[in-house]
């Protein structure tokens, strides 16, 4: 090749670089304005009509609320890492006032960057350490699940439910439990089949579990992962399944019985307005249900009986009201020893460390 | 028809303009593709290129992280070109960097809450061992049974990320972690943190260590006899073995050496900016330190730069991601795109082209 | 816990289901490699086939010309790494990751209007008879059309290069493209044809995976697939009929846990995911210890490049 090519196209990309700095030199100068900058980082893409969506969802909810008064930006498939640490710095660094990290394992990483920064204000999604510009926030999903439950167990012919479990963890257990309680109550001769499957989000190892909970005779399925998969599943067995952090019925019209959405939106538009109004505190460890409105039922299937509906409902409002705990003694231990005594309801700290089924369940929690 | 003729003298022009050839052919197509996402195309090449380098804002913060992120992919790609030279195929050195994470974690760990000066030396010291460990069953597979060493090595990343989930989960998971995958924060625990050493930058021992061994690594391929063994060895295995030297001590070398140097960076990593051992520790340094080992010619100057620039894509990458609304697809094709230049153009450097009639 | 609450029929068609796509980029990157090539971007190929078959499935409403587009889609993928390898003489290595991080890349944009849809369905085809016998009924002969094809596949590839001309001088290319060039074989048009075709099957892997496995589209649906039938080639020892057997016992094993786990039994995931790897590379060690090279070991240029000088 000729030298005098190279010599051009080195030219070519110096003023490709020149015209690139020129053109947009007064970008750089960030959050000069008075726009309340607010970022959020996602775990996976928000496509993925699930976690990552909501959470989405709740920051278009707060660009609606606030109009020009606020600018969100955003980061998807951020591990869990190191990376998340420099992307939070990186957005701090961009003026960003408030910062919501929403996944368990950011929750070093908050911590750490927060430290450096003292005059952003963080919110960390289920996560428990906080600080004075750190704060959490979770649902209590196993109240939705306890509604789930039930209409899974009214539902079922079977007898068996199927359940599709990521990882052995409190929040999973928790649902478990939950949702085997009301089922049991709805219908006493129901039995949960459970598989756990290590990964919150792998569509095809997702619909070959509830392939198999299928062919074990379930006929319901719940699920605590992430994606869709299941529900494209059970509409082509003709079984049910709920809907997992989104109303996933485009994927399944008559399997989708109802789902447990997570309602991050009116959390984070009250967060972003106290974040600009100055009375956002730290320290703070929220965890919102049904009542808040941080867990909302979706819409239920018509191919649920109209009774089945309203008992639904009558927990879902007793639960929203407060009359009704989804863990309301007596309650045993898988091992028969006693939990609850009658009418004791679970306290927030067993709740959030559960690490044991409720009697009646088969099988052990992997280690 | 087109002939290749291999140049003699690799002309320092021309290994430089390679590069830049490739950057720039990246950022004319990147650019068009960004135009077509709706995004200011000089806005966002701009942002990948120069801002993380010069921006007030961000330079102070993204300079030093820049080296942090290329640390690893530097110490393991250092490693893997001397095996590369020789025809020794390690590809492994993913599973080779969590072994060296879970080997020296294991050993802090099971010290805590113990505080003595020792621990930290130790653990590296272990961690390189994990590392070496792992990258010795391809060794002695290939010696003793004349096994493919591409294929052991990659076999055994697969159980590398079983035997992560089954730390992260089981024997090193945090006993006071409310049941959540992922072991103790080593960063949080003195005796085994790998610390900052220039404050405020986040700079820790394994960049020092990454630019050390960038010095060593010059020394041992270009002044010391191991250096030219290797090439000889690489380019011609009969005349090695002729020349009375056993090639099996040198597959040995070779795969330890690198075995080692990524069980270092999974090491530094665990104690540093990770912080702990979890399911997806590993974000495919020892995949990525492939492509940076061939983009810098095996070279480690050569290594460097590479590295430095993987780097800045990531960096510079996040930050187009959240300033501009760049997808972080667009930024993984744009990623891609820049590889497949880079390894192309390389033909313009070794080869002369020639044009000839049938 | 009960083994009889397993459905054995079930399980042994849906490890058939499961185990499809690996199959299908499996043969095709054994055909690459048996030419010499080792293309590590198979989970690149696999992702856009499935997003591609996906679109043009959900855009024709045939889950049919959804397939002939992914096939279509990974072999232009492909091609994209033939030039780079074969024409720009790049490591071999590298370039497949980069092609990976490339078809991830450019996947995940192209899906970004099509995920929360639904996908048309492919029927199954009961073969006449067959399919009424007991059990062995369900279990092999009520599938889809790319299952069967799957198969038929198998026996072409080891028809292709145990029995035809053609393939024996793509072996001999994979063996050492020197002596195959000074015999008068066109080493970079053969090894071209063997890395397009297994582009094509990947992307048939990939749009099995979205159009019929799962099915829809996701972000990152394909989750190591590619990566799985990397390990196959190398497990069945370049064999196609081992390479089935294979498949069948790397889908086999996820499928069995998860029977497993249904049924009450507790097992350690992680181990019992290892083994198929170990499995592979104790299978590596009885090939090259048995000294069966040549003719079934690795191919003895896989992963260099060739050079024509004369």
């Amino acid at each position: 090749m000729n030298r005098n090519v190279l010599i051009a196209i080195a030219g070519l990309i110096a003023v490709v670089l020149a015209l690139s700095i020129w053109s947009s030199r007064q970008d750089t100068e960030v959050a000069s304005s008075d726009k309340y900058k607010v970022g959020f980082i996602y775990i996976g893409p928000p496509g993925d009509h699930g976690w990552n969506y909501q959470h989405d969802v709740g920051r278009k909810a707060v660009e609606e609320a606030y109009g020009d008064k606020v600018e969100t930006v955003f980061q998807e498939n951020v591990p869990e890492s190191a990376d998340a640490e420099r992307v939070m710095s990186q957005m701090a660094l961009a003026g960003t006032d408030m910062i919501f990290a929403t996944s368990f394992g950011y929750m070093d990483p908050v911590i750490n960057v927060a430290k450096k920064f003292p005059g952003v204000k963080f919110e960390h999604a289920t996560g428990y350490k906080t600080a004075d510009n750190v704060s959490t926030y979770s649902a209590r999903f196993y109240e939705g699940r306890s509604v789930v439950g039930h209409v899974a167990g009214k539902m079922t012919r079977t007898n068996i439910v199927g359940y599709v479990a990521s990882f052995p963890i409190p929040e999973v257990v928790r649902g478990i439990n939950s949702a085997y309680l009301a089922a049991k109550k709805a219908n006493p001769y129901v039995k949960f089949k459970i598989i756990w499957i290590f990964t919150w989000y792998d569509p095809a190892k997702e619909a070959d579990a509830a392939k198999t909970l299928i062919s074990q005779g379930a006929d319901v399925v719940l699920q605590h992962v992430d994606s869709s998969a299941i529900m494209s599943v059970a509409e082509e067995k003709g079984v049910y399944a709920f809907g997992q952090a989104s109303d996933m019925s485009a994927f399944g019209p008559n399997a989708h019985l109802t789902a447990i959405i997570n309602g991050w939106a009116p959390y984070y538009v009250e967060k972003v307005k106290q974040g600009m109004e100055g009375t956002w505190k730290g320290n703070q460890q929220v965890f919102d249900g049904i009542g808040a409105g941080m867990v909302i039922i979706g819409d239920l299937n018509d191919n649920i009986p109209d009774s089945v509906k309203k008992e639904a409902m009558a927990i879902k409002d007793g639960i929203a009201s407060g009359t009704l705990h989804p863990f309301t003694g007596p309650i045993n231990k898988q091992d028969g020893s006693p939990w609850l005594k009658n009418g004791e309801t679970a306290d927030v700290g067993t709740l959030l460390g559960m690490n044991f089924y409720v009697e009646g369940i088969e099988g052990d929690i992997p280690k | 028809m087109i002939q290749l003729i291999p140049r003699e003298n690799v002309s320092p022009v021309l290994s430089l303009l390679g590069p830049l050839f490739s950057i720039g052919f990246t950022m004319l197509i990147g650019g068009i593709l960004f135009y077509f996402l709706g995004v200011d195309p000089f806005a966002a090449i701009k942002m990948i290129f120069w801002d993380p380098l010069m921006s007030e804002t961000f330079s102070t913060y993204s300079i030093p992280q820049i080296f942090i992120k290329g640390a690893p992919l530097i110490l393991i790609a250092l490693g893997l070109s001397v095996g590369f030279k020789a025809n020794i195929w390690n590809i492994g050195a993913e599973g080779q960097y969590i072994m060296g994470a879970i080997f020296g974690a294991s050993f802090a760990l099971s010290l805590y809450p113990l505080e003595s000066a020792f621990i930290f030396p130790l653990m590296v010291f272990i961690g390189i061992a994990g590392g070496c460990l792992w990258s010795l069953i391809p060794a002695i597979l290939k010696i003793r049974f004349n096994v493919n060493e591409i294929l052991v090595s990659l076999m055994l990343v697969y159980v590398a990320e079983q035997i992560l989930a089954l730390a992260s989960l089981g024997f090193l998971r945090n006993p006071d972690g409310a049941g959540f995958p992922g072991s103790r924060n080593l960063s949080q625990y003195p005796s085994a943190s790998n610390s900052e050493l220039i404050l405020g930058t986040g700079i820790h021992l394994g960049v020092v260590l990454s630019l050390f061994m960038i010095v060593f690594f010059y020394i041992l391929f270009f002044r010391h006899s191991l250096g030219f063994k290797i090439k000889l060895l690489g380019s011609s295995p009969k005349a090695y073995s002729f020349s009375g030297q056993n090639p099996n001590k040198l597959i040995f070398i070779c795969l330890t050496l690198s075995g080692g140097l990524a069980g270092l960076a999974g090491i530094m990593e665990v104690a540093g900016p990770a912080g702990q051992i979890n399911i997806d520790f590993n974000v495919g340094y020892g995949f990525t330190a492939i492509i940076v080992a061939f983009l810098g010619r095996l070279n480690p100057i050569g290594i460097l730069f590479a590295g430095l620039v993987m780097a800045l894509t990531y960096v510079g990458g996040e930050l187009t991601q959240f300033m501009l609304n760049l997808p972080a697809a667009a930024i993984q094709l744009f990623q891609g795109m820049l590889l497949f230049f880079l390894l192309s153009f390389d033909l313009f450097v070794y080869y002369k082209i020639r044009l000839r009639g049938n | 816990m009960d083994l009889l609450e397993i459905n054995f029929a079930v399980l042994v068609a849906s490890l058939i289901v499961a185990s499809t796509p690996l199959v299908l980029a499996a043969l095709g990157e054994l055909v690459v490699e048996k030419s010499g090539v080792l293309n590590l971007g198979v989970e690149g190929m696999m992702i856009i086939g499935a997003v591609s078959g996906f679109i043009v499935g959900v855009e024709t409403g045939s889950a049919y010309i959804g397939m002939i587009a992914a096939a279509i889609a990974g072999a232009l993928l492909s091609l994209l790494f033939a030039f780079i390898v074969l024409i720009m003489q790049a490591n071999q290595v590298a370039s497949g990751l980069a092609l990976t991080i490339f078809g991830l890349g450019l996947a995940a944009l192209m899906g970004h209007p099509y995920t929360g849809i639904k996908s048309p369905q492919i029927q199954t085809i009961s073969i006449p008879f067959l399919s009424d016998l007991p059990i062995i009924g369900q279990m092999f002969f009520q599938h889809d059309l790319i299952v069967y094809l799957s198969l038929i596949a198998v026996f072409g590839v080891w028809y292709f290069l145990s029995r035809m001309r053609l393939g024996l001088v793509l072996r001999a290319v994979g063996e050492d493209h020197d002596v195959a060039h000074s015999l008068g074989y066109r080493v970079i048009s053969i090894r071209f044809l063997a890395i397009t075709f297994g582009g094509a099957m990947a992307g048939v892997g990939g749009g099995y995976l979205s159009l019929v496995r799962v099915p829809q589209w996701t972000e990152g649906m394909t989750a190591g697939a590619g990566w799985i039938a990397l390990a196959l080639v190398v497990f069945s020892g370049w064999r196609p009929g081992r390479l089935l057997i294979g498949a069948y016992i790397f889908g086999g094993i996820t499928i069995l846990q998860l029977n497993l786990q249904a049924i009450g039994v507790n097992i350690n995931i992680a181990i019992l995911s290892m083994a198929p790897y170990l499995a592979t590379i104790l299978a590596l060690v009885l090939i090259s210890s048995s000294g069966l090279h040549g003719t079934r070991g690795a191919p003895g240029c896989l992963g260099k490049s060739f050079v024509k000088t004369v």
